[in-house]
């Protein structure tokens, strides 16, 4: 197990790379404690699989050092850094049991054979497994297979990290949520740093405790489950996660507060001094449709025309058209509105987040 | 226009694929397949574009029976999973394609292909291949050139399932927007709930070949004529615990009883299956009456903006659906309310006996 450090680490896959749009993964620090729980989360092309890649040593990154527990690990192999992977189809051999399979990487390591199999069946009970030991992988429904595959990365005692690459992709729907729950469970048990690359925010939120959500070659936020839903801290994340994502409104200066068009927003104390603070023209108010509120005529709603709801049974979607943009509204099912009505949207203040230059302005700390 | 089904069955080696399917569809309606894999979505839709001929029943257009015709002398246009388009071919090409083959003046064509890139907002791609762009442009490209021809019948099958989950919201509301206006039987198959709630319009339960229910979403979400309907159209699936009705008290194990719901009184005393949305459930009371039982937390998974929560005690297993990000963790003990005004009641057959009464606004129309 391992620690593992990017140091002033970039990535591009020309040779000479012009700018920084010739990047992958721009320059970045970034550390992966021992022990965590970690998800790499965005949408196909931000450069998470190259991010992967680096770490398990498929590709040696352009600038920079990766380092496992201090020491430099650029130029080794997966198997020199002890990683062990998984992927999104199982990776077992099928004319072999599911034993065999098990026991494959402690034999390669010669590791002997009383011990094999002990931590065979020990990986195999965590895993439940112990039943179809003596099976051919071949005989195995998808979810065993890619439990199979798990074991055999988890076999080896010394392996430093494991990471997963959207290891769920070809497991049922209805089976998907009992697999989660068995990642979870060998996660608090064995104590191993874990890395799960995906682009599914449900598959991310539930494995991870902490996220980093990639963004053209950035990681533009690191942070809890809750931070991401409560405290996006750029724009992308709040678009990214939660469905809907977040109402973003580009916003100008009036005096103290700001306008979106010609709707004039009420700022609290806190954000009028968290405004007085950035210098760019290039400023969004930010509120998730979870918050938005409907209010009644004439207690201050911004009065806006329904343009759609959508019914998803135990909630509904508005979509409001306020100064030329669509906003989201989450409302409860027991709401009744209808397409061409107009309501009186209202934005509590304690939910509005300023961005400036797409990044989030925090509390002053 | 009409499109239909007249006990239709269909089997390949002794394997039903359909079986006795009667299903009418209306000119200018949204219908949406929903089932599992492999329930029988794809065959229902091969038979209805004439790529399957069923082994017994008939299928009528408009009265005419049809059940023979190949699906080139038939107006029908099929989307799948996978983006399928010509990769030597121009966006602007691919999507003129089809007009082509049915020798469609030069200047129409042009007319056609700009106005319908423009819907599904590729306008500006037309020059491109569609090896350069991305999935999600790909997609659309594929349902443009579908799109185009003015079929009397449109077929999707699955057609969002290969895109990230920003990309399915996008494309799913503009679906919405898109057929709203058209006069041809859109058909729509999807393994996801939620995608047939948003879609709207009307809903076909299918399992194992066979069609469960089928209506409007509304009356189909409403009233599951048993306890299969109701799994398969809520998502997560609806909780369904055994239980009896003894004394005026209803109970789930032998611990906990409670005085009966008015509504629920007029149902004789005995065994039956409760059933209860996930949403429904929580960690606080909605009310007074609810029912208190401990659980005990096995996994929560969070999807951005809500947390699902799987508990069990002895004898009962649960999802209960927060708004929020909430962390639990495994083994933390809760308590679980339970409303019971808003029971689903099932017989011991499993049918429908009784529903909870109109709460409001959503889904009652």
């Amino acid at each position: 197990m391992a620690e593992i450090t990017l140091s002033a680490m970039a990535h591009s896959y020309q040779r000479h790379p012009a700018g920084p749009d010739d990047y992958a993964i721009r320059q970045l620090d970034h550390v992966w404690h021992r022990g965590g729980a970690y998800a790499l989360l965005g949408p196909s092309g931000c450069g998470k699989s190259t991010m992967l890649n680096i770490i398990s040593g498929l590709l040696a990154p352009s600038e920079g050092e990766v380092r496992f527990d201090g020491k430099r690990v650029n130029e080794l192999s997966p198997r020199d850094r002890n990683i062990a992977q998984v992927f999104q189809f199982p990776v077992v051999y099928d004319s072999m049991t599911v034993f065999d399979n098990l026991a494959f990487p402690l034999r390669n390591s010669r590791v002997p054979k009383a011990r094999i199999r002990e931590r065979v069946q020990e990986i195999a009970g965590v895993l439940e497994l112990e039943d179809l030991l003596g099976r051919k992988a071949r005989n195995l429904t998808a979810d065993e297979k890619q439990k199979v595959s798990m074991g055999r990365g988890l076999v080896r005692e010394d392996v430093s990290a494991i990471l997963f690459d959207e290891p769920l992709t070809v497991i049922d729907p209805q089976l998907k949520w009992k697999l989660r729950r068995k990642l979870k469970q060998i996660h608090e048990q064995f104590d191993i740093t874990m890395i799960y690359v995906t682009h599914d925010q449900l598959e991310a939120s539930t494995f991870a405790d902490r996220i980093a959500v990639m963004y053209e070659g950035r990681i533009v936020q690191f942070g809890t489950p809750t931070e991401l839903f409560e405290k996006p801290n750029h724009t992308f994340v709040g678009f990214f996660i939660g469905s809907p994502g977040m109402n973003l409104m580009p916003v100008t200066r009036t005096g103290e507060g700001l306008r979106f068009g010609q709707t004039d927003i009420p700022l609290s104390a806190d954000l009028r001094e968290r405004l007085a603070r950035v210098h760019t023209d290039n400023l969004k108010l930010g509120i998730r449709p979870e918050f938005v509120t409907l209010a009644e005529p004439g207690q201050g709603g911004h009065p806006a025309e329904v343009e759609d709801v959508e019914d998803l049974g135990t909630y509904q979607i508005l979509t409001a058209r306020l100064e030329g943009q669509s906003l989201k509204v989450r409302l409860s099912e027991d709401t009744r509105v209808e397409r061409g009505q107009t309501v009186h949207l209202a934005f509590p203040t304690q939910w509005l987040k300023l961005y400036a230059d797409e990044y989030l302005v925090e509390d002053r700390a | 226009m009409s499109l239909q089904l007249e006990q239709i069955s269909r089997a390949v080696d002794g394997v039903d694929y359909i079986r006795d399917a009667n299903l009418t569809f209306e000119a200018g309606s949204f219908n949406v397949l929903l089932g599992r894999t492999l329930a029988g979505k794809t065959s229902l839709m091969r038979l209805m574009a004439g790529l399957d001929r069923p082994d017994h029943g008939r299928l009528l257009y408009n009265g005419t029976d049809v059940t023979g015709q190949s699906v080139q002398k038939r107006n029908v246009s099929m989307i799948y999973q996978q983006f399928i388009n010509y990769p030597n071919l121009s966006v602007y090409e691919n999507i003129a394609s089809p007009l082509r083959l049915a020798r469609v003046a030069k200047g129409e064509i042009d007319r056609r292909v700009r106005e319908t890139a423009a819907m599904l907002r590729i306008d500006n791609l037309l020059e491109r291949y569609p090896l350069e762009l991305s999935g999600g442009q790909q997609q659309r490209t594929a349902m443009a050139r579908a799109l185009v021809k003015d079929a009397t019948l449109i077929l999707f099958d699955e057609p969002l399932v290969n895109l990230d989950y920003k990309l399915r919201e996008e494309l799913r509301s503009e679906l919405r927007q898109l057929f709203r206006e058209r006069q041809c039987i859109a058909v729509y198959a999807t393994t996801e709930a939620n995608e047939a709630l948003a879609l709207g319009g009307t809903t076909t339960l299918l399992h194992e070949g066979r069609v469960i229910q089928s209506g409007p979403v509304a009356e189909v979400y409403r009233r599951p004529v048993n306890t299969l309907a109701a799994e398969l159209f809520s998502e997560p699936p609806m909780n369904l615990m055994p239980g009896r009705i003894r004394e005026r008290q209803v109970s789930f194990d032998d611990t906990t009883s409670h005085s009966l719901s008015r509504e629920l009184e007029v149902l004789p005393e005995g065994e039956y299956l409760f059933g209860v949305r996930p949403s429904h459930v929580g960690l606080r009371p909605a009310s007074d009456d609810d029912l208190k039982m401990d659980m005990e937390v096995e996994l929560g998974e969070i999807s951005g903006s809500e947390t699902f929560l799987h508990v069990r005690n002895q004898s009962l297993e649960m999802v209960v659906q927060e708004l929020g990000v909430h962390a639990h963790h495994q083994g933390d003990r809760v308590p679980v309310y339970l409303p019971l005004n808003r029971l689903f009641v099932f017989d011991q057959q499993h049918a429908l006996v009784h529903t909870p009464a109109d709460t409001g606004g959503g889904l009652h129309g």
